[in-house]
Order: C-alpha cells, then sequence, then structure tokens
C-alpha cells in the first residue's frame, strides 16, 4: 500500500482539485472543494480499492491525507 | 437469529399517493450555491420531491392510497381482519393513528389496529409483521399502511438533509392465497442509534424552548433538537456493511442466484449510495427501479412508492423481486417475494 497511489486516487474523487495540488500533508477539509459528498466518494474508494469500511469519525479525525493513508492502512 | 419464511402469504393489491406539492431542488439556492446544488442532484439523483401542506398528515396520504386500493380491488371492508400503520410522523402522541384510519376508511370494529415505528427499513419489517398475522389462523387479510412526512420534521436549512426528503403515503393488502414461499431477514445494531435522529421532543429528551430553538450545530448545519439530524457518513459506512451482505445471505437461503432476479427494490435513499451497491454487487442497474429524481427520499414508503410508481403492469406474471430497506435505528431487513397477479393502483395525488 503506496501512499503516492493513495494520492492519486484521493485527487480522483475531486472534479476541480488536481492530482498535482495534493500531498501527504494536504489538509483535505481544507480544500475549497471539500464536501460531504466528497467524503462519501472518499469512503467508497476505500471501500473498493483497500477494502476498508471508513467511518465518518475516521476522515473527521484525520487532518492530512497521510493520517488519513494511514488509518486505511492499519484498518487493512 | 430473525430469519423469516412465510408460505401461502403474498401480496395481493398496492397503492401510494403524493402531495401534489412539488418542491425543486433547485431552489435550495439560499442554503447551497447553485454550482454545489447542481454536483448534489447529481449525486444523490433528487431533482424534486413532494412536500405535504400543513394540516395534511402521512395519514392522510395513507387514507388517500388505501380509498384507491379498496375501490380498485372492490374490497368487501369486513373482509379486512387486521389494519397496520408504520410511520415515525404519526398524527399524535397518543393515541395510536391506526384506529383513527380504521374508523376513517369505514372499516369495521372487528379489525384489530396496530402501529408500528421504524424508518427506512420500516417497509420490509412492517410487511413481514403483515405477513406474520395473515399467517395465523383467524386473520387472512391485512391493510398495511405506511407513510410519512419528512418534511414536518427536516429544516430547510441543512444542507444534508433538505436536498433529500419528501412525503408519502402507500397502501399494500397482504392475504392468504396460492402465494410462493417469501423469506425475510430482519437486523438491528442500536450502537449506531445516535446516525439518524431526532434527539428531544420525546421523553429521553423532553421538549423545551431550547431544543425548540433552530440554531447552528456541531456539524455546521441549523437545525432544532426536534428536527432530524444525519451524519451521512456513518449512515453510508453502515449501508457500506451490511446492505449487499444482506442481500447476498437472503439469496443464499432462497438458493437463487443475484442475475435470476427480476427486480433489486432499495429503499430510495439517494442514488449515490444504491447506485454503489449496485456497482459493488456486480448486479445489472436496469433490474433496479428508481423514484427518488421524482420523489426523494420518502423514508419507509420508498419501496412500496417505487413499486407502484415504476412497476405498475410489470408485476402480473411471477416475478421475484428483492427489497431492502436499511436506515435509523440502525435497522435493516432483506425480503425475497414472488409477485404474481398483483394489482398495482395508478399513483395519485393529493
Amino acid at each position: 500500500m503506496e501512499l503516492q497511489d493513495f494520492i492519486e486516487k484521493f485527487a480522483e474523487q475531486f472534479d476541480e482539485t488536481e492530482v498535482s495540488e495534493l500531498t501527504a500533508e494536504t489538509k483535505f477539509k481544507e480544500l475549497d472543494e471539500w464536501s460531504s459528498l466528497i467524503a462519501l466518494s472518499i469512503i467508497a474508494m476505500v471501500d473498493e480499492e483497500y477494502d476498508v469500511t471508513l467511518k465518518g469519525n475516521d476522515i473527521n479525525t484525520s487532518s492530512t491525507i497521510e493520517d488519513l493513508f494511514n488509518v486505511v492502512k492499519s484498518k487493512a | 437469529m430473525a430469519f423469516i419464511t412465510y408460505n401461502g402469504v403474498g401480496i395481493r393489491a398496492l397503492s401510494a399517493c403524493v402531495p401534489s406539492k412539488i418542491m425543486y431542488n433547485h431552489d435550495l439556492d439560499y442554503l447551497i450555491s447553485q454550482d454545489e446544488i447542481d454536483k448534489t442532484i447529481n449525486s444523490i439523483g433528487i431533482s424534486e420531491k413532494r412536500f405535504a401542506e400543513a394540516g395534511v398528515c402521512a395519514s392522510d396520504l395513507c387514507f388517500e392510497a388505501a380509498k384507491q386500493l379498496l375501490k380498485d380491488n372492490d374490497v368487501d371492508l369486513s373482509t379486512i381482519d387486521m389494519l397496520l400503520f408504520l410511520s415515525q410522523t404519526p398524527d399524535y402522541k397518543i393515541p395510536a393513528t391506526s384506529p383513527i384510519l380504521q374508523e376513517r376508511l369505514g372499516l369495521p370494529k372487528t379489525t384489530a389496529c396496530l402501529d408500528l415505528s421504524l424508518g427506512c427499513s420500516g417497509y420490509v419489517y412492517a410487511l413481514s409483521t403483515a405477513y406474520a398475522y395473515v399467517s395465523m389462523l383467524g386473520i387472512n387479510r391485512v391493510l398495511l399502511l405506511v407513510g410519512e412526512t419528512f418534511s414536518k420534521i427536516t429544516s430547510l436549512y441543512d444542507k444534508v438533509n433538505a436536498p433529500l426528503y419528501g412525503d408519502a403515503g402507500t397502501a399494500t393488502l397482504v392475504e392468504k392465497g396460492d402465494f410462493t414461499t417469501s423469506y425475510f431477514e430482519l437486523m438491528s445494531d442500536g450502537s449506531g442509534k445516535d446516525s439518524v435522529m431526532i434527539p428531544a421532543g420525546e421523553c429521553r429528551n423532553p421538549f423545551s424552548i431550547e431544543n425548540f430553538r433552530v440554531e447552528e450545530q456541531e456539524d455546521g448545519n441549523k437545525r432544532s433538537g426536534q428536527q432530524i439530524y444525519m451524519n451521512g457518513m456513518d449512515v453510508f459506512n453502515f449501508a457500506l456493511r451490511v446492505v449487499p451482505k444482506s442481500i447476498k445471505s437472503v439469496l443464499e437461503r432462497v438458493d437463487i442466484s443475484l442475475e435470476n432476479l427480476d427486480y433489486l427494490i432499495f429503499h430510495q435513499a439517494n442514488r449515490f449510495m444504491t447506485d454503489f451497491f449496485v456497482k459493488k454487487m456486480k448486479f445489472d442497474s436496469r433490474k433496479v427501479p428508481y423514484c427518488l429524481e421524482r420523489f426523494g427520499n420518502t423514508s419507509s414508503a420508498s419501496i412500496p412508492l417505487t413499486i407502484v410508481s415504476e412497476l405498475k403492469g410489470k408485476l402480473d406474471t411471477k416475478t421475484k423481486v428483492v427489497l431492502c430497506g436499511f436506515g435509523a435505528g440502525l435497522s435493516w431487513g432483506t425480503s425475497y417475494i414472488e409477485f404474481q397477479n398483483c394489482n398495482v393502483s395508478s399513483l395519485i395525488e393529493y
């Protein structure tokens, strides 16, 4: 499970945010495009790609993309 | 474990009623930017929904649906042995709504009446309750009325809930007869009670001026303690874990493959969610009917409303259907039913 791969899949859930704008340190909830619907897309992507079911709290307590990556990794 | 089978019981007729007042999600621009509205509509699949006028309750919509069903099927009222009413928006705290409907519909005093309460899983549970009574000696016909008016408990200043919910009332006639075996799996997980909730206004947190006030809540949405709250991420997490699994489990018990189903009818939660389940299960999306584009999420009424609005005329010959409801509780139920000669009334407006 690679962080860069996760960031790419994470970026795919956005329409207007490019992967080049995202890094491991990006505070994703501060992105202009972040919304509750994008959050659902992230949950769906993680389920599909990593077979991990994220809870709302997993997203709420993660600040950066790397934080969320670590949650997924710990559950995978 | 609640896995139930019923023999010689089935759905003879169905009807549904929606309010005539249309609420367009495009008009939510006071709450959500137009750009975001377009994305929301595209994702949840709901363009518009129906709202009951002030003074029109779930029971009124069910009453209209029931009247239509009784008329279309020329039902002798004395043959209805029981009336079940399921809703979380009943007429009063006391008394129950079902006896009120018994009297309004002109059903005899010999009719047993019972109110049931569940959210979006409600139809599958209530249908199983109707089947259970009809399976007993002494009861041959149950009139099941399932309706909701979430418009009355939803804050129009809540970005999560305002685009979702609509109102509807439905009637289902369940009776003894030459029906094939039906299967029900009914499940619950109360640890998720906070995921979908109206926290105040009942006995745990009684009505107060404070919880009556519409205020900005922790999630940034404005609502009162007496209006519906939903944690969309947790509900999605829950549904993702249980819904495809429950459908597979029922089909295994029935010993039928997913491909051999004619229709898979989901509670109309939102399109994003159910489309994801369909994709995850690799099911043919053409066999998944939707009515939420026009009527939104009507909670427990959404499954029978979908049948009435999308499958009228398609349930005459033997039709293999799975119904799946999931939501507040947390609660979920899946059922496998073979429809045959089911008389579906035309959708009515009130």
